[in-house]
This record gives structure tokens, sequence and C-alpha cells, in this order.
């Protein structure tokens, strides 16, 4: 008998961990951010429920500073699936004109993503949400669980993890309480590479290299996205071959320069690739432990 | 040897097609508290070229911050994750890392060495194929060694390598590495392990860790990432017998009605007849679906939508079984627990057992024994507390389908969770069912519940009084039990102090007596039910856990919670047996409200409020309570 390969072990035990936190909560969502994961994770799931539809609908936690091709591929997958879409843009970010450069990275990070998450969930009543984290991103990721409980303020107490054993979950919660949970535990940034090339999975252009406007700053080429964009004292964008690892904020997403123009030529860049992919987020620079921080206090 | 990410593969075709079929080790490392298991690892990512230059220069300067190791690179930061992991140097949870070689793909458990944190190793060890324990040198075999050996033997691990650790500390001294592997290969026959490779390493030099090490010129054996690389896992078996817990039923439209779920045995072809567990149908495979395109064949370990020629009732929880080796069905069992909460296991607290789909209520009688780890004897015990192991009966509230553990672990491994806090408590491995679950059957009685009440023409009903020692329970349930005689209605009272002279005369005040005592109570009770009556319960009952399940005894609507609400400072004021002032003194054990908790209800059907009431009106309103919900009704 053919024993499975790497990535047939890693989808099945996606699709087994997507079926069973639907079958056990009431009122499901998947975080959607757009990104690789994302697209990834939106792929298992049309797999997992197939033929039916997935049974619960994609939210996007919009801080209204993605790149704007993202939201042109957004809603183009939403076409594409036939999945329902809800955008949720925290009210209190758009009142107080909430931005990366006046604001720093941590309140604008802090006020869209973790506030708008947690209005978003309280809103629709959403009992579990998954998220496309994996565990090789960073040190506290490592230590989550496939389910991850959280309190009904949505925080998440490290030492309070439940132990999980074999392929069982525990997805029982008391009210107000609610699950995040992560069907890509397993999988390493190359493994999600790989899978997209296998599959075919459609991808934001942005992860291939073509020449695009960027300016030199704080030691990462930041792109200029839009007019919004406020270039300082002896700043000229400039035309240069760049690519995204990472999708987050346009102004907080490092850019590399790159000639990986395909999936192929990704991969190939990949394996030689001298940094890792967290190194072009900003919000992850802050302070050590930064990402325990904001899980605690309910980032997913 | 050598370890890279194939760096410079000639095509991305060749290179996809190396990668897919590289074969995966699951494996956790584990030993006692500062043994160097995080060490190991950090050394184990960075000499696999798993870390980035940006990794790198962080570690770089948190060793400099909150490093242990001076100038140089303390690894264990780079899997020490939690802030709380690095203010205590040590590791708090299970973390999963991952790194491959050119032979292999990884995933390593990092698992806490400290005993309060065992549960998270035994979490660790649930997945895993292989374990790496280190041992100190210069300590050698600890509890804690013993401890997760036997663990790990009693997970069903069979491939150990035994780390020996820190000998750069004895200058390399082959004299202590053989007396401690000799130590090891005593102990570890006495558990069932036998497949054991011992390596002298130092996880902070890097000795004989990817490279032979020339310290160690007396060791003839293999490094550690050499032994890694090459040895066997156990496969699939594809003689296994078939087995398909379904997950989720999966209907799009009137036409297709699809069972999906996980293979965690054996293989499956369009044809195949199978058996449905536990209703013991049998039906035919028509597809097995997957959005690529339907399977001639899928095999253990593949998510798969299987659709069947006959209609038959199957719902999330059933198990689809090979015909000609169907697994188990029964409702009693003897299992290993593995006790993981911070509350002592209570025998008779019912309590939710998960088993691949289905989950169902399950209550443990007290153990038959536990196992002292570091003796392996089977000690007397009436209970098991935090990281304790022992043998016990379990007995669920319907059948299951099952395989013994050892046969296989998805179908003989289960959690135990508490119906209150929905915590995991305790992990447990089925061994085999007892007998009498086969031969013990329910009497179909003709004259049933429903001919009972409708003689004595009312609906029958609990009302079940809580509330402190002194809050006035029995005073209301004794007017409320007049009032509906003088109504013409069947009743009986069941009062805490009586039961406690008969029924209940050997049950003391302990946490787990208690819970036997309102346990045998609402049998009682239910079968007064049974009988036709209005029965009233007049008990403390201190716990949430246990009047839920005298609610969940009943059929809806038959529950009735009354709270009895008197503050502490109220019942304590009035004292009608002085039993306040004993407890005070000191001379009674066990007060509840003084040195054992009450757990307020939260949603009761009436509360009383005893400082505005009267007990008078306090009867007048449950019974008009009763009335509004139809239960003096004819029936």
């Amino acid at each position: 008998m053919p024993s499975l390969t790497h990535l047939q072990r890693l989808e099945a035990e996606s699709i087994d961990i997507l079926r069973e936190a639907v079958a056990e909560s009431a009122k499901p969502v998947m975080l959607y951010s757009i990104g690789k994961d994302s697209a990834v994770m939106l792929h298992l799931a049309l797999k997992a429920f197939y033929p039916s539809k997935p049974p619960f609908a994609l939210l996007h936690v919009d801080t209204t500073w993605k790149f704007r091709e993202m939201y042109v591929f957004r809603d183009a997958m939403v076409q594409r699936t036939g999945m329902e879409l809800i955008v949720h843009t925290n009210p209190d970010g758009l009142r107080d004109g909430i931005n990366p450069f006046t604001h720093g990275s941590a309140l604008h990070t802090d006020i869209w993503k973790t506030q708008g998450l947690k209005q978003a969930l309280d809103a629709h009543g959403f009992d579990l949400a998954f998220g496309g984290a994996r565990r090789d991103e960073e040190k506290s990721r490592a230590k989550e669980r496939v389910f991850s409980l959280r309190s009904a303020q949505h925080r998440w107490d490290p030492k309070q993890q439940r132990p999980e054993l074999w392929r069982l979950y525990n997805a029982r919660k008391n009210i107000g309480e609610s699950l995040r949970v992560f069907p890509l535990s397993n999988w390493t940034e190359l493994d999600i590479w790989q899978y997209i090339y296998r599959e075919q999975i459609p991808i934001v252009p942005l992860y291939l290299a073509q020449p695009r406007p960027v300016v030199e700053r704080d030691g990462a080429l930041i792109m200029v996205d839009d007019e919004r964009l406020p270039l300082r004292a002896g700043e000229q964008p400039t035309m240069r071959n760049v690519r995204f690892r990472t999708l987050g904020c346009y102004p907080l997403t490092g850019a590399i320069e790159s000639e990986a123009d395909s999936l192929a030529a990704i991969i190939q860049e990949m394996l030689i690739a001298k940094t890792s992919e967290r190194q072009g987020r900003m919000i992850d620079r802050d302070v050590s432990g930064s990402m325990e921080k904001k899980k605690q206090e309910g980032y997913f | 040897m050598s370890i890279s990410n194939d760096l410079g593969a000639p095509s991305i075709e060749q290179y996809l097609h190396t990668q897919a079929h590289k074969s995966l080790l699951r494996f956790i490392t584990c030993g006692s508290v500062d043994d160097g298991k995080s060490t190991l690892i950090g050394r184990l990512l960075y000499e696999s070229k798993m870390l980035f230059e940006d990794q790198l220069a962080t570690l770089a300067a948190d060793s400099k911050s909150v490093g242990t190791q001076g100038d140089d690179l303390d690894f264990a930061l780079l899997v020490d994750g939690l802030s709380a992991e690095r203010e205590q140097g040590i590791t708090i949870d299970v973390a999963y890392r991952f790194f491959a070689t050119e032979k292999r793909k990884f995933i390593v458990a990092d698992t806490p060495g400290h005993e309060q944190y065992t549960r998270n190793m035994v979490t660790g060890a649930s997945t895993a194929d292989v374990a790496v324990i280190l041992i100190d040198a210069r300590q050698g075999l600890l509890t804690q060694t013993r401890r997760h050996s036997y663990l790990v033997s009693l997970l069903g691990i069979r491939k150990i390598v035994v780390a020996i650790n820190k000998l750069d500390m004895l200058d390399y001294s082959q004299e202590v590495f053989e007396r401690i592997a000799h130590d090891y290969r005593a102990f570890a026959q006495r558990i069932g392990l036998d497949d054991i490779v011992c390596i002298p390493i130092s996880a902070l030099r890097g000795d004989n860790i990817t490279t032979p090490s020339t310290n160690t010129p007396w060791y003839r054996g293999p490094v550690l990432i050499d032994y890694l690389d090459s040895v066997s896992i156990a496969g699939d078996m594809p003689t296994d017998p078939f087995r398909f817990p379904v997950q989720w039923v999966n209907r799009p439209n009137s036409e297709f009605r699809g069972y999906s779920g996980r293979i965690v045995g054996g293989s499956v072809r369009p044809g195949d007849r199978l058996r449905v567990l536990p209703s013991g149908k049998e039906a035919t495979v028509a597809r097995i679906v997957t959005q690529d395109g339907d399977l001639d064949l899928a095999s253990n370990g593949q998510s798969v939508t299987l659709t069947l020629n006959e209609q038959i009732d199957i719902s999330r929880g059933d198990v689809l079984c090979s015909t000609s080796d169907p697994a188990g069905v029964a409702d009693q069992f003897e299992a290993t627990i593995i006790w993981m909460s911070e509350e002592e296991m209570l025998a008779g607290r019912p309590c939710l057992l998960k088993i691949g789909a289905k989950t169902v209520s399950a209550t443990l009688a007290p153990p038959k024994y536990k196992i002292n780890v570091n003796t392996l004897e089977h000690l007397a015990s009436k209970t098991l507390e935090l990281n304790e192991i022992g043998v016990c009966t379990i007995t669920l509230d319907q059948p299951i389908s099952f395989d013994a553990y050892t046969q296989n672990r998805d179908m003989g491994g289960f959690i135990l969770i508490d119906r209150i806090s929905n915590n995991t408590i305790a992990a447990g491995l089925l061994h085999f069912a007892l007998r009498r679950s086969q031969n013990i059957h329910w009497q179909a009685i003709e004259i049933d519940k429903r001919a009972h009440a409708a003689l004595k023409g009312q609906r029958p009903a609990v009302l079940w009084f809580t509330g402190l020692s002194g809050a006035g329970k029995s005073t209301i349930a004794n007017l409320v039990e007049k009032k509906l005689h003088a109504l013409g209605r069947h009743s009986y009272l069941l009062d805490g102090d009586n039961v406690r002279h008969g029924l209940n005369k050997d049950l003391g005040f302990t946490d787990a007596d208690r819970v036997e005592n309102i346990r045998r109570v609402s049998e009682v009770a239910k079968l007064m039910v049974d009988a036709g009556l209005i029965v009233l319960v007049s008990f403390i009952s201190p716990f949430r856990a246990e009047r839920q399940m005298a609610r969940e005894l009943l059929d809806r609507g038959e529950f009735c919670e009354v709270f009895i609400d008197t503050p502490i400072a109220e019942a304590e004021r009035r004292d009608p047996k002085g039993l306040y002032k004993k407890a005070r003194r000191g001379d009674l054990k066990n007060f509840t409200g003084i040195d054992s908790p009450y757990e307020t209800p939260e949603h009761p059907e009436i509360r009383i409020d005893t400082t505005t009431i009267s007990s008078e009106d306090a009867a007048e309103r449950i019974v008009a309570h009763l009335v509004a919900n139809g239960v003096l009704l004819q029936a």
C-alpha cells in the first residue's frame, strides 16, 4: 500500500481538524486575511466539506490599510468560491483616523486588528474562529494548541491550556467563551508554498516579483501603494523588482528584492533564504514576546 | 552525514518529488528539569540550518540579555517561547518544532520536565513514534526519568534513545556513561521497553549530536541525528481491520448523503461490505468521494467521504468497520487513567468521555489501584491526584465502539472532560470491556412511568431543594408537601439527614462521599418519579456537578431546582442544630460554608430569599410554580 506523502498527511490532518471544529461548534467562522495561509486554509475547507459548501462565512477584519491588490483579490475569491464574506472595520479606528504613521504600529495593530476582531466576533456571536496561524511562525505560536480556548474577554492563558492528546480535540466551552482553531498548526512556510504549487491555489500577485514603487525606510522596503504614505524628507520612490513573503498593512510590510516571478521560482528562492518570513513584519519587532502579549489580549 | 536544506536542487519537480517522499518522524524529548532538553532542540535546529539570520540575531541578543551561557549562544532560548518560561528558565508547555534532514522531516515535541506539567509531557508523547529521554550525567536516573519512561511505555512508544547529557562536565567519563546506561536498561526491562540506544552527548558543546565526537573515542554507536534519520517507524499495516469514525454527515442536497471522517485503521474500496457500530447494521460502500475525484482505494490516515448503497441511519460518532473484524461494542470498561486536573478524581461524579467523534457521559469507579511510577508498585487508593496514574472501571450511559488501546490508539484512547468547567481532566487507555456490561440488559417493563402517573392523576416531578445547612430547606419542603397532600397529590420527601440514617449511613462528609451521597439519592428520586410520585429532595447538595447529574437523570421538565438562598451569616445566626458552633470550634470537619465549599446555583427554576419572605409564602410560591408548569394538572 502506498503510504501518504508529506503534503497528503498534512492535508488529511487539516481536513480532520476543520470537520471536527464545525461538528462541535454552534456558529463557526473563518478568519480570512487574504494572505497565502488564508488561501491554503480556504482551499482545504473547500475540500473538507465537498460536495457541500463549507458551512461558515469568511470574516475579514479590515484595517483599511491593506494593499489595493489584496482587496481586489479578496472580492475575486469570494466570487469564485461563492463563500459569504463579512468585512468588519472597527468604527473607533475610522472615527479616530488610526494609522501607522501618527499612532505607531502597536496602537494601529491593537485598534484595527485586535479590537476589531473582538468586536466582529462578539457582534455576530461566533463561538469558533478558524485562523491560519502556523507553529513555525513564532515562538509563542509553537506553544499554541490546535483548539485554543479564549475567555469571554477573548484572552489566551498559556498556562491554562488543555492537554491535547492523539487526534482528540476538546471543543467544549462555557457561554461567552470561544475557540480559535488552527488547522495549519503543523505546516511550515515551505509546506505552504509546495502545496500552493501542487494544488495551483490562486494567491495575491504581490507574492510574485515585479517592478514596484518603493522607498527604503528603517531598513525595510516599503511599497508606495497609495497617496496616503507620507514621504519623509529626502525619500523618493523608485521602481525596484520586489515581492512580499508575507502580506499585512502596506506601510508595515517590508518587501524583498527578488527575481522570483513564478511559484517554482519562489520555492527555489525560499531554499536559499537567509531570513525568516516575519522579518518583514514591523509589528513583531516592538518587543520580545510581543506576539504572546497580543495573543493574550485577544489577537488571533 | 550532512544536514542541509537541499540547496541547489536541480529542478523544482525533482526537488518536490524528493520532499514529498520523505518520511515524517515525530519524537519527543523528555526527562527531568535542567537536563538540557531545550538546549538539545535548539542545537538540532541550529545544526540543521533551520534558523534564519534574523532569528539568529534575536537569539544572540536574547542570549546576552537573559541567557545563562555567558558569551555563548543559549540555545534553550530558541524554544522556551513564553515570557513565564524565560523568567523562570524552565519549559512550561509542550512546543512543537520542525526540522528536516536530507532523509526525513521531523516534528519534535519539546516537553516540560517539571512534575507539575506531566500532563503536557503526556500530550507530547501521545503522537510520538520515538522518545529521546535525556539524563543529566551528574544526576543519573531521577524520579522524572522513571516517570517519563513509564508514561512513554504506557502510551505505546517502543523506540527509546537515552541521551546521557552534560558528559563534558565529567571529562567525558566512559565509566559514568556505562553505569547510567546499565541502570537505565535494568529499569526499562521492568516496564517492557527493550529497543534502547544510549548515546553520550553534550547538548551544550554539540558532542555526538550531528557528528561523532572526538571527546568520546570509546563510543562506537550512532550519533543522535543518524539514529533519528534511520530508525524504522511502524508503518501503516494494510492488514489492520478497517476503522472509520463518522465525523460529519455530508448532505449538500437531498440527492447526496455522505459520511465524512478520517480512516484510523486499514483501508477501504468501493464494494466493501461495512458494519455500522454500535447499531450493528451493514451496508456496502458505493463511492469514496473527494474534491479531486472519486478514489478506488483509501487507507489509514486519509480524510475522505464515503457514500453507501443502502439508506441506513448513521450519525456523527458512529464507526464504520470491516465486517470480518469489527470493533467491540460495550458500555463498561477497564481502563488506565492518567489524571490531569488540579482537583482530585471523585469516583461516582459523572463526566464526559470523548473517543473518536463520540462524546458520552461516563462515571469512574474508585481505582482498583494506582501505580507508583518509581517502584511500579500497585497501591490502594480511593482517588487519583494530579499526574497520578491508576486503573479503574469506567461506566458509560450508552454503548460505544472501541478497540483496545494496544490494538489501535485512535479507537482505544480517550479523554475525560469536566461537565462544569469543560476542562480536560484525564486521559485514558481502554484495556477491555467488562463482561457484565454485555450481560446486564434493561428489563422491558410494561407498566411504565406514564401508566403509574396516570393512575395517580398527576405528572411526576422532582423538587430539588438546595442551600446551606440551616437555610430552611427542610422547613419549606415540609410545608410544600403538606400543601400537596391537602390537594390529594402523591408525594414523598427525601431528607438529607433521614437518608443518612439508612441508605447512606456508610458515607461520611469528604468530597468523594458527598458525591456518592447525592448520586444515590438522585437514583432513588428517579425510581420514585418512575413510580409516578412528586419527589421533594432536601439536601445541601453543595456541588453543581451533582445537581446537574440529578437533572440529567430525568426527562426534560421533570426537574425543578429550588435554591433556598440564605446568606451564611444568617444561617449561622439561626444555627437550628448547633452545627455551625461545632464547626467553628473545629469539632466538625468538612462543614459546608466553613471548610467545605458551596457552589451557588446559577440558573435555579426557583430562588427563595429567606431574608425577605416567610417559609409559608415560600411554600405558596413553589406550589404556584407547579400549577403554572402543569405538574398538578390531571396527567
